[in-house]
């Protein structure tokens, strides 16, 4: 009975040791990226943004329906010209696959610019700037300033554009949507490869 | 029969007893090393930010959380690939708690946490506006497994479901050798920046039902060599 009683204790705490080692806490839910390679190399990835329907927040001063509701944008002076909506992202197959932040800021003192953060949970998060003014067509140009994970060897352009709905008559149909390209290609090095094998990322 | 199967039962609860008591109080993962930046002569940009949400601009996550998106209304983020996730935008403030900016925290549960190694980790990122100023990107992983067993384990232990007490701890255990986060600097003074950060948190009270009650958050950031520090940054220093 003792001799039972101790097996039965010992295989206890090597079991929960084992499950503490071996199953994983969090699991992040992966949907396929969609991506396709450049003919001049690196990949290219399409993320799109509904509006309003993707739209979480949008903080600016004076606004009469702040969005979300009861949203209260800070009251100094000095905020007036920053400008910061969060969305949630979608892939090409219109599936929500992340959050971002776009981020307007102008100053005096500073460049205007527009700033993007896309935070993918189970991929990583990269950081864009853009200048403010648009080019051709509506379009913003972007650099890819910083990445973690999946996006941290990378260097590359991102581009911004909003799509008018023009072809659906459906009432609850996004008025358009926000069209983020982005346009990556990896740097190696050794140091690059060893963080990425480390974090699962190759 | 019978006996022995209810000896090998009782054995193993006993087991996992102990084993979870061990796992729970191993003195291993109770560091708290103090932050390389406290003991640096670079220069240092001090931001903070009132870590409770409904001192938030907007907080948000999967709505099934403890602590409640604010405000009310906001969107929840339940689809799948985001419900691990939580947003916090918020005023930051200079070394002087005066308004300065604003910071967006984007944070999700890591894959690579292992309770075993006393490791609750979040991968987050920080965008920190300063106005008149400029942007940074703040990339780090955080372990909560302090936090956890210092503060909301004694709080649900606490028969009036409340913690209250004097707790200060560095979140930030990552990407950086010495336990730092990664710091890119985007537009303004910190364009081209490449530099280290930690966020530390003091927390004072704590709420089973509400989360954190009273509770501050700081960002210590070595801008060496990068950045005109103004007047406050060097009265703080």
């Amino acid at each position: 009975m003792l001799k039972t009683l101790i097996f039965g204790f010992l295989l206890g705490i090597v079991g929960t040791v084992a499950a503490a080692y071996y199953v994983p806490v969090v699991d992040q839910y992966r949907e396929s990226s969609v991506i396709s390679v450049s003919p001049n190399g690196g990949n290219t990835e399409s993320f799109r943004i509904n509006i309003p329907t993707d739209r979480i927040m949008v903080g600016a001063p004076r606004q009469a329906e702040p969005l979300p509701a009861g949203l209260q944008w800070p009251a100094e002076e000095q905020f007036d010209g920053v400008r910061v909506e969060l969305f949630k992202v979608r892939n090409t197959r219109d599936t929500v696959i992340g959050v971002a932040s776009r981020l307007v800021a102008d100053s005096d003192r500073i460049e205007d610019s527009v700033e993007w953060i896309m935070h993918l949970p189970a991929r990583g998060t990269f950081y864009v700037t853009m200048p403010a003014q648009p080019v051709d067509g509506g379009q913003r140009l972007g650099t890819l300033r910083a990445g973690t994970r999946e996006f941290r060897p990378m260097q590359g352009a991102v581009s911004e554009r909003w799509v008018p709905n023009t072809f659906d008559d459906d009432p609850d149909a996004p008025d358009g949507h926000i069209e983020l390209v982005t346009s990556f290609v990896g740097t190696f090095s050794d140091d690059v490869t060893e963080t990425a094998l480390t974090e699962g990322a190759l | 029969m019978i006996k022995y199967a209810a000896g090998l039962l009782s054995g193993i609860l006993l087991g996992v007893i102990a084993a979870a008591a061990l796992l729970y109080f191993n003195p291993l993962a109770s560091r708290n090393p103090l932050s390389p930046l406290s003991v640096s002569n670079n220069e240092i940009l001090s931001v903070g930010y009132s870590a409770v949400p409904t001192d938030s601009i907007v907080y948000t996550n999967n709505g099934e959380s403890r602590i409640k998106p604010f405000p009310d209304t906001v969107r929840e983020l339940w689809e799948a690939p985001i419900r691990h996730s939580d947003v916090l935008v918020t005023v930051v403030t200079d070394s002087r708690n005066n308004p300065a900016g604003i910071g967006i925290k984007f944070s999700s549960d890591s894959e690579r946490t292992r309770l075993i190694n006393g490791e609750a980790l979040v991968d987050s990122a920080w965008h920190i506006h300063l106005v008149e100023r400029g942007s940074l990107f703040v990339e780090q992983t955080e372990n909560y497994w302090n936090f956890l067993r210092n503060i909301v384990v004694p709080a649900y232990w606490s028969t009036a479901n409340h913690w209250k007490g004097v707790w200060n701890g560095n979140m930030t255990v990552g990407p950086g050798a010495l336990g730092t986060a990664a710091v890119s600097g985007g537009t303004g003074e910190f364009a081209g920046l490449e530099s280290e950060a930690v966020e530390a948190v003091s927390a004072s009270a704590y709420s089973v039902s509400q989360g954190p009650v009273a509770m501050d958050g700081r960002l210590t950031i070595d801008v060496t060599g990068n950045v005109e520090l103004t007047a406050t940054d060097v009265l703080e220093r």
